[in-house]
């Protein structure tokens, strides 16, 4: 199964697609957040996330990674500081994958993908074609008419994935996606996100705790550290593209991977 | 390390028919060993009738039960009609009493607080003891019988489609609100679905249940009731020493019971079968 969209060659965008090119997208001013319990998920949080850029955060577990990404959401407000969009975000400009699939079981794969346009009340000639798109996008178009529990873990993975892309976000905001999911299917996943990440226009925050994951597919990585969670440390990852299996194996790709590891080790002694 | 692939779970041919066919012996197997069962009981019980010479008013043997059934066809078919029609207002106001009241509660914390307390009261006085109160208060005899199946059969679903409401998942619960989702939308497309197996589990202990407060309500009423349903027919079958007929009206009632509950794990399959765990068959 393999993605239906051609590696796009090197152009003047890629290039463009540096770091912060073109003015934040987001920016996190000073953001905290204590939870009712009094858990202080996160102090002091400064982060300008530039457009089209592929940004991980990487921490410990508990680092309050994921209450950022809820927090860039929307799903949850800053309890001090302020997150500001440089222009007004509509509904369906940000898409989220969860760590688990999270599919309605009793609803069709085609359904599920449709889910968000369904739910800005668009009609359903008109939800054909996008769902479509998005199921071909992620290789999934045969599967259109199966229900979640026909399909494997990556499968479900990728449904999920395609729901996110079906409303084109401005921003893909990615909790873990491939955490659950067995090393292969999981290199294969990362591929197939890289090939989209560079075809399509967006921004996308990715929360991970694998150095070796967040190495291959950023061009930033965020490292944070717990109690309470705050950033560490800021590495660009200026790595060529495209990134590929020879990437992989690459000195390059070793000595940032050392370099983050040992960030990274910092983050959790500090 | 993990070396499992990414496969569709399809089965191919050769596994299907191979599964097919364990399916098929198991569906022969799940009627075969009941009836053996009843079979060797029916038996035993001719036999001990006839050899013990216990008279009828005692203990009839199957073989007249089976006599009697024919020979009173006439009298009880009509009366387990009404039962089944008493059982089924019932259950259908239990439906759309509990449904409802479940909705309300889930749109508001207030309802619940205020209303869950009555029903749960409701549900733990036993119906055996308002029976009597429901017949002296309510005029019409029909009016107080299915009163008091619907009593019964009217908190299992109340209860389930309560918990069902509730258990949405998490996180689709944040991906409805992440697209700006109306309350309307939340419930018809998230809640509602989630809520239906709950809601057909309740289904199914109602649809008994129903039955039972039918018989119970008919029983206490007697011959002040409707007086004409299956209930009263062996409760009369009693006062005569009509023994077989007795059984007879036990038997009809227990079959109703069960192809009441078999109706509904059908609905349940009906409805279930293509996406929720429990309708699920297990393919090895
Ligand atoms: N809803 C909540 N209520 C209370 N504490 C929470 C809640 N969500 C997260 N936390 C706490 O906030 C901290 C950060 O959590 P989280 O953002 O989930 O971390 P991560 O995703 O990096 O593992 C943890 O200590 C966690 O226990
Ligand atoms: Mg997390």
């Amino acid at each position: 199964m393999s993605l239906a969209l051609a590696r796009a060659p090197i152009t003047a965008t890629d290039r463009a697609r540096g770091r912060a090119a073109d003015g934040p997208l987001v920016r996190l001013e000073a953001v905290g957040k204590t939870f009712a319990n009094g858990t202080v998920a996160l102090e002091g949080l400064d982060l300008a996330i530039g457009r089209h850029e592929f940004v991980s955060l990487l921490g410990p577990s508990g680092c309050g990674k994921s209450t950022a990404l809820r927090l860039i959401a929307g799903l949850a407000r800053p309890t001090r500081g302020r997150i500001r969009f440089e222009e007004r975000l509509e509904r369906g400009d940000v898409g989220f994958v969860f760590q688990e699939p999270t599919l309605m079981p009793w609803a069709t794969v085609h359904e599920n993908v449709r889910l968000p346009l369904r739910l800005q009340r668009i009609a359903r000639r008109t939800a054909e074609a996008p769902v479509r798109e998005a199921l071909a996008m992620v290789g999934l178009a045969e599967f259109a008419d199966a229900y979640p529990r026909e399909l494997s873990g990556g499968m479900k993975m990728r449904v999920s994935i395609a729901r996110a892309l079906v409303t084109r976000p401005a921003l893909l905001l990615m909790d873990e996606p491939f955490a659950a999911l067995d090393e292969i299917t999981r290199l294969k996943l990362n591929d197939d996100l890289l090939a989209l990440w560079r075809a399509q226009s967006w921004t996308v925050v990715f929360v991970t705790h694998s150095v070796y994951e967040s190495v291959y597919l950023s061009t930033r990585i965020v490292v944070m550290a717990a109690r309470p969670g705050r950033i560490v440390a800021d590495i660009p990852i200026d790595a060529p593209w495209p990134r590929d299996e020879n990437f992989r194996t690459s000195d390059l790709y070793n000595t940032l991977c050392r370099e983050v590891s040992a960030a990274l080790r910092r983050a959790m002694a500090s | 390390m993990a070396t499992t692939l990414e496969q569709p779970t399809t089965s191919l041919p050769g596994a299907a028919s191979e599964a097919g066919e364990t399916a098929a012996r198991e569906r022969v197997a799940r009627i075969l060993a009941p009836t053996a069962i009843a079979l060797l009981v029916l038996i035993a019980w001719e036999a001990l009738v006839r050899l013990q010479e216990i008279p009828h008013y005692i203990l009839p043997a199957p073989s007249l039960v089976a006599r009697e059934l024919v020979d009173s066809w006439p009298i009880l078919w009509p009366s387990l009609l009404i039962t089944v029609q008493i059982a089924t207002l019932a259950l259908l106001a239990a439906v759309v009493g509990g449904v409802g009241l479940a909705l309300l509660c889930s749109i508001s914390k207030w309802i619940e607080l205020s209303l869950f307390p009555y029903a749960v009261v409701l549900q733990v006085t036993p119906v055996v003891s308002i029976a009597p109160l429901i017949l002296i208060y309510v005029d019409e005899p029909l009016t107080a019988v299915v009163l008091c199946a619907w009593i019964v059969a009217f908190f299992p679903i109340l209860s389930n489609t309560m918990l069902g409401l509730a258990s949405a998942d998490h996180n689709l619960r944040d991906l409805f609100e992440l697209y700006g989702a109306k309350r309307w939308q939340q419930l018809l497309l998230l809640r509602l679905p989630t809520a239906l197996p709950y809601f057909l589990g309740g289904l199914r202990i109602a649809g008994g249940l129903s039955l039972i407060g039918a018989v119970v309500a008919e029983y206490v009423a007697g011959t002040a009731g409707t007086g004409t349903g299956l209930a009263f027919r062996v409760l009369e079958a009693q006062y005569r020493l009509n023994i077989p007929r007795m059984f007879a009206g036990l038997f009809l009632l227990a079959m109703t019971g069960v192809a009441i509950y078999l109706l509904f794990s059908a609905l349940s399959w009906l409805l279930l079968h293509r996406w929720h765990e429990s309708a699920l068959g297990r393919e090895r």
